[in-house]
């Protein structure tokens, strides 16, 4: 590292970097930094954690709406997606080593890659959805799309056992119980026959995780935009160096998990057998 | 019982408190009601002697130990006891287990209805309750014969609503887009109150009606009468029963207020101002073609959502709403 | 020797003494701005302290209210159904999202916990400001629904109903996402804190109980809460864009709602206990003159009770339509949560066995905590109980349970805990007789209140009810009654502790004789905790001090100890 502090001041690449003053050494402020954004991403990955048991809910009780719909995505601006993602991950690794020796000339250089195949991934995803809007491909209430088959209408009217059979003959209208005409019962147990030809029913279901999980995944990149773009504004007046690269450092794992998720969420979405 | 009454009549008058069942639970009226009350008698005396342990305990360790002139610090004693503090973990984790399994037991039971069960169709909706009998018969009350054990297949038409009743210590959530089941044995006749425990909106604390059950050959004989209410009752009430059970009241109100369908005071012989242009006299023939095919004739400013009723109404039901109709000026 | 002219360190009488004539952390910089930009972390937990009790107040106002309302059991001049809806609903989401989450964590929290570790402040005080104005703005859009639209779902926000209902529901759960990251991040900054700032000699069997309890209540905060964010974000997007998730017309399931809902919400309530715990834990100590009985037991216990929290959700959904299996394993779980509770209550109890027990304000709230928690505690075995629950669930059986948790126990503790701490916090006594009687009168209207809910609720009494029936007005008026004593009792606490700011008898640097770090600075404290930092010894020593006449409070036994060398 360097020569010992004298006054918690530490010095590199031309700027002064303050140890705070509630920290006795540079290196408990490292190591605290460290773990503060360990723990902030733990709470990324259960904030995701909801979404994708949602989608492993929904995909097990219906597994031919997954089948299905996933067609719809487009596997290789899916596939050049996910290689742009674990190329900024790569570029960023290198952005932080570039950082911790000091490079700053380098580290500018990685920084922009990175932010740039961000951008890139937006860009690409913008496309996808552009797509999916134009055949009415969308989520829940809005979905529109024209199947192969008029699949059932996206809003039904709800069960009507409620007025009431009129004669005794319809007794047996009642269905049996706690098995539903919707909702999560599995197929088969309602009484219809699989195997029907054209599109299941409530394809909208997948759209719905898809925009939902993608979405948010992208919201996380934009907002991992902005902070890699603050970290290139500084990088870039020199305020990192050997002694002091932790904002780098911790944008960089950030990044990690952003790209992480987008691994999972590719075959989750659209790889499905 | 008595003592607690007297309290609360001593204390804050008002009306008189429970008086069937015992100071903690209301009358046992299904054979599930008797395990319910005896797994809870027995977490009841538990409580009861852990919680006047650790009181007695305290209150006693505040007197004898007390600061005082001579007693500024403690006496020496132990900082920890492995064998206590590990004998006052054992024992209560026996305890819990042995009221766990019981209350398993006993919700398996509640849970898994016997398979000659006689069947009736709850429906619950923003904020009534209607029950409908296997000859297609519907009521606001829920009846049914003593010791038999009858199936609820419930579904709701709107959101989330609780179905309870107490004196049976029965409770399932009924739920949109599903049907769930509960099942019971009632075994003593009288009228329980049925209430909404799952909060659905303004209305939820109005969700009440009744469980009732009849003596041997009772519910047989309501059922009939009830199922030909057509025959028994005269056209208008008739008319008016079918208003509140079979959908209508959703939609439409009998005292002039606005809702998603026009109001059916002063509707009958009036003058209706049609969406298109044309004005039409509400008659006999008029009300008869919006009940079978709605679609035609939709009144100026009401949007056209109202369902057919073709093959869901009869035509003496049909003409029963219509004398009903003909009352509300 | 006069406390506000006590030498610090060896040889002299107090450590540190009265700071009030002196630079402390209150008078350290002046203006609102030095306030509001603050990065220190006792001006934060005060500023936090104002706007929380604020929140308490409010959210008591409309429980008046309601209990008001509910003296008749029928239609009321006083207020619509609609409007007891929207009372009710709000009444549960200030108390839960506004009041109680944060409570204990953020105010004493935040005061306590750097001086406990003998340190300057926490890990992130920036985080800790942006983290307050986090609260700040999420109470802001939270409360701002009652003006646009309030809410009538019930604090759980129950599906279809909450995606269905025309009030500005995406205002108030908008507002509580935000709340979230408030949570989230105090809890990560208590985290860090406690692993990286810990003073030499304070090895994690060496703490304080009360940062135990913290330290189990961050892990929750940060594992649970992002859980409820999702869950937030779900409902907002069903509503403004009709994802169609909980909507069993697009091939939605409203159950998923309640298992989401309540995997953060159930963690919630021990977020909401654990700190309590940790107070009581350091009072019953003190006030015993004693070390506290199985320390270890007691510590880990927390630890227990945080990881078993997060399995046992399904025990609000007995009758919610889950599977019998799925119903069984969380029945047992939820009994399983119970023991690490229990046995903290028995380590309390016989802390006090041979003690020498202070009577003072803060133990009275500890003997009401001991009695009230566990009534709520023994009533939960009654909810856990499978086929008993089915009976309970929904009624006021359970709203009298969670009462007496949360408030018979975390709202009492959080009393005692600002009672013990007031005088550190600013340098002031309050008056002990008024301080009693508001206890005594808390405790007396907290039982009338509630213990009444509990026989209407077996009686099958439902909860949320506007109307009820006329057999059940005498327990009503009961409660009622009850509901006013309490509120005098809170009166009366606001009136004699905003007096002490002014007149209360200066305080010494340890009126209660603690042994814990924070005892051995002025009270209050400077900016900065420690004129130089303290050596960590046995939090619970507090034989190592004894009582002083001539400073008002306590004195080491031995010279002070030497300064930890930097």
């Amino acid at each position: 590292m360097l020569a010992e502090p004298t006054d918690g001041r530490v010095i590199e690449g031309g700027r002064a970097h303050h140890v705070a003053h509630h920290f006795d050494t540079a290196e408990q402020e490292f190591e605290s930094g460290k773990l503060g954004m360990w723990i902030f991403l733990a709470t990324e990955v259960l904030l995701f954690g909801g979404l994708f048991c949602a989608y492993a809910v929904y995909r097990s009780n219906h597994p031919e709406i997954f089948v299905y719909a996933h067609r719809f995505l487009d596997k290789t601006l899916g596939a050049i997606n996910t290689a742009v993602l674990i190329c900024s991950s790569f570029t960023m690794a290198l952005a932080v080593r570039a950082a911790q020796l000091g490079r700053r000339k380098a580290l500018v250089s990685l920084l922009t890659a990175t932010i740039a195949m961000a951008a890139c991934f937006l860009g690409i995803k913008g496309i996808e959805y552009e797509n999916k809007w134009k055949e009415g491909l969308l989520w829940g209430k809005r979905f529109h799309a024209q199947l192969e088959r008029p699949a059932a209408p996206a809003l039904p009217a709800a069960p009507a056992p409620t007025a009431g059979a009129s004669a005794p003959e319809d007794r047996s209208a009642i269905p049996p119980a706690a098995i539903g005409p919707r909702g999560l019962a599995r197929p088969g147990q309602r009484g219809e026959s699989l195997g029907v030809e054209g599109p299941p029913r409530d394809v909208q279901v997948f759209f719905s995780v898809y925009f939902l999980m993608t979405g948010l995944h992208g919201i996380h990149v934009i907002a991992g935009m902005i902070v890699l773009t603050l970290m290139l504004i500084r990088a870039a007046r020199g305020e990192f160096g050997p002694s002091y690269f932790t904002p780098v450092d911790l944008a960089g794992l950030y990044w990690h998990l952003v790209d992480l998720i987008w691994i999972f969420l590719f075959p989750l979405l659209y790889l499905i057998r | 019982m008595r003592l607690g009454q007297f309290i609360l009549d001593r204390l804050v008058g008002g009306a008189a408190v429970q008086t069937d069942g015992t100071f903690w639970m209301p009358v046992q009226a299904s054979s599930g009601a008797e395990p319910v009350d005896s797994i809870f008698g027995f977490i009841f005396w538990v409580s009861v002697f852990f919680f006047v342990l650790i009181v007695a305990l305290m209150v006693t360790f505040v007197i004898r130990y007390r600061r005082r002139p001579g007693r500024e610090d403690a006496e020496p004693s132990p900082r920890h006891h492995t064998a206590l503090e590990v004998t006052w973990t054992v024992i209560p984790i026996a305890i819990v287990v042995v009221i766990f399994v019981w209350g398993f037991k006993a919700y398996l039971d509640i849970n898994t209805p016997p398979p000659n069960a006689y069947e009736i169709l709850v429906t619950g909706q923003k904020w009534k309750w209607l029950f409908t009998y296997p000859n297609g018969h519907v009521d606001e009350d829920l009846h049914v014969p003593v010791d038999a054990p009858v199936r609820l297949v419930m579904t709701s038409e709107d959101v989330i609503h609780g179905f309870y009743i107490p004196a049976f210590r029965l409770k399932r959530d009924v739920l949109p887009g599903r049907y769930v089941k509960v099942w019971f044995r009632a075994i003593k006749p009288g009228e329980y109150q049925i209430y909404c425990t799952q909060y659905c909106g303004t209305g939820h604390s109005d969700m009440w009606a009744k469980a009732v059950v009849h003596e041997p050959g009772g519910f047989e004989r309501w059922l009939e009468e009830a199922s030909n209410f057509l025959k028994t009752m005269s056209p208008s009430r008739a008319g008016e029963q079918l208003y509140r059970t079979r959908g209508c009241a959703q939609c439409h109100t009998v005292d002039g207020r606005g809702s998603t369908g026009p109001t059916w005071k002063g509707l009958f012989g009036s003058h209706v101002p049609l969406d298109g242009g044309k004005t039409i006299v509400a008659d006999e023939n008029y009300l008869r073609t919006c009940i079978l095919d709605p679609t035609q004739n939709v009144p100026l400013g009401f949007q056209p959502v109202m369902p057919t009723f073709k093959g869901r109404l009869k035509d003496d039901e049909i003409t029963a709403i219509i004398e009903y109709i003909k009352t509300l000026r | 020797m006069a406390s506000n002219e006590a030498v610090i360190g060896t040889g002299g009488l107090e450590v540190g003494g009265n700071a009030l004539g002196r630079d402390n952390y209150l008078n350290h910089g002046k203006g609102l701005r030095s306030w509001l930009l603050t990065l220190d972390h006792k001006r934060i937990g005060v500023m936090y302290l104002c706007v929380i009790l604020a929140s308490f107040f409010l959210g008591g106002v409309f429980a008046e209210l309601i209990r008001t309302k509910l003296l008749t059991p029928g239609n009321s001049a006083l207020m619509k159904a609609d409007e007891y809806n929207q009372m009710f609903t709000l009444h549960g989401a200030i108390m839960i999202f506004l009041f109680v989450i944060p409570g204990i964590p953020a105010t004493l929290g935040n005061f306590v916990l750097p001086l406990m570790l003998g340190a300057k402040d926490v890990a992130f005080p920036r985080l800790n400001l942006a983290s307050f104005y986090m609260w700040v703005g999420g109470a802001l859009l939270a409360l701002g629904s009652i003006v646009t639209g309030a809410v009538d779902t019930g604090w759980t926000f129950y599906t279809p109903y909450s995606t269905t209902t025309n009030t500005n529901v995406i205002s108030m759960v908008a507002g509580v996402f935000i709340l979230g990251f408030s949570s989230i991040f105090t809890g990560l900054n208590f985290v860090v804190s406690i692993h990286k700032l810990r003073p030499a000699g304070m090895s994690w069997f060496r703490m304080p109980l009360f940062l135990w309890g913290i330290y189990g209540t961050a892990i929750l905060q940060i594992m649970a809460t992002p859980v409820l964010g999702i869950t937030l974000l779900l409902l907002i997007a069903e509503r403004a864009l009709g994802v169609g998730i909980f909507d069993p017309a697009l091939g939605g399931d409203p159950v998923l709602f309640q298992h989401f809902f309540w995997f953060y919400s159930h963690p919630a309530v021990y977020i909401m206990i654990l700190p309590a715990m940790g107070v009581i834990s350091e009072l019953v100590s003190v006030f015993s003159r004693k070390h506290i009985f199985g320390y270890k037991f007691v510590a880990l216990s927390s630890i227990a009770i945080a990881v078993i929290s997060f399995l046992v959700w399904g025990h609000h959904m007995f009758v919610a339509g889950q599977s019998n299996l799925a119903s069984m394993i969380f029945s047992f779980l939820t009994f399983m949560v119970a023991i690490p509770s229990a046995i903290k209550v028995f380590n309390w109890v016989t802390t006090m066995y041979k003690g020498s027990i202070w009577l003072t304000t803060p133990m009275l709230y500890v003997l009401s905590f001991l009695f009230l928690f566990g009534i709520g505690g023994l009533t939960g075995l009654f909810l856990g109980a499978l086929a008993v629950d089915v009976h309970l669930h929904d009624t006021y059986f359970v709203v009298a349970h969670f009462h007496y948790v949360m408030f018979g126990g975390t709202v009492i503790a959080f009393l005692g805990g600002l009672h013990y701490w007031w005088p550190k916090m600013f340098g002031r006594m309050y008056s002990e007789f008024w301080g009693r009687i508001a206890a005594l009168l808390i405790f007396v209207g907290f039982n009338t209140t509630f213990f009444t809910q509990f026989v209407m609720g077996s009686h099958g009494a439902p909860r949320r009810s506007y109307h009820y029936l006329p057999e059940f007005e005498g327990y009503h008026r009961l409660s009622t009654i009850g509901a006013y004593i309490l509120g005098v009792g809170f009166l009366i606490i606001a009136v004699y502790l905003i007096h002490s700011l002014f007149r209360g008898r200066p305080a010494p640097s340890n009126p209660w004789g603690g042994a814990t770090l924070e005892w051995r600075t002025t009270s209050p404290p400077p900016h900065d905790n420690f004129a130089t930092p303290p050596a960590a010894g046995d939090p619970y020593d507090v034989e190592a001090w004894r009582w002083e006449g001539s400073v008002g409070g306590f004195v080491p036994r031995t010279p002070a100890p030497e300064p930890a060398g930097s």
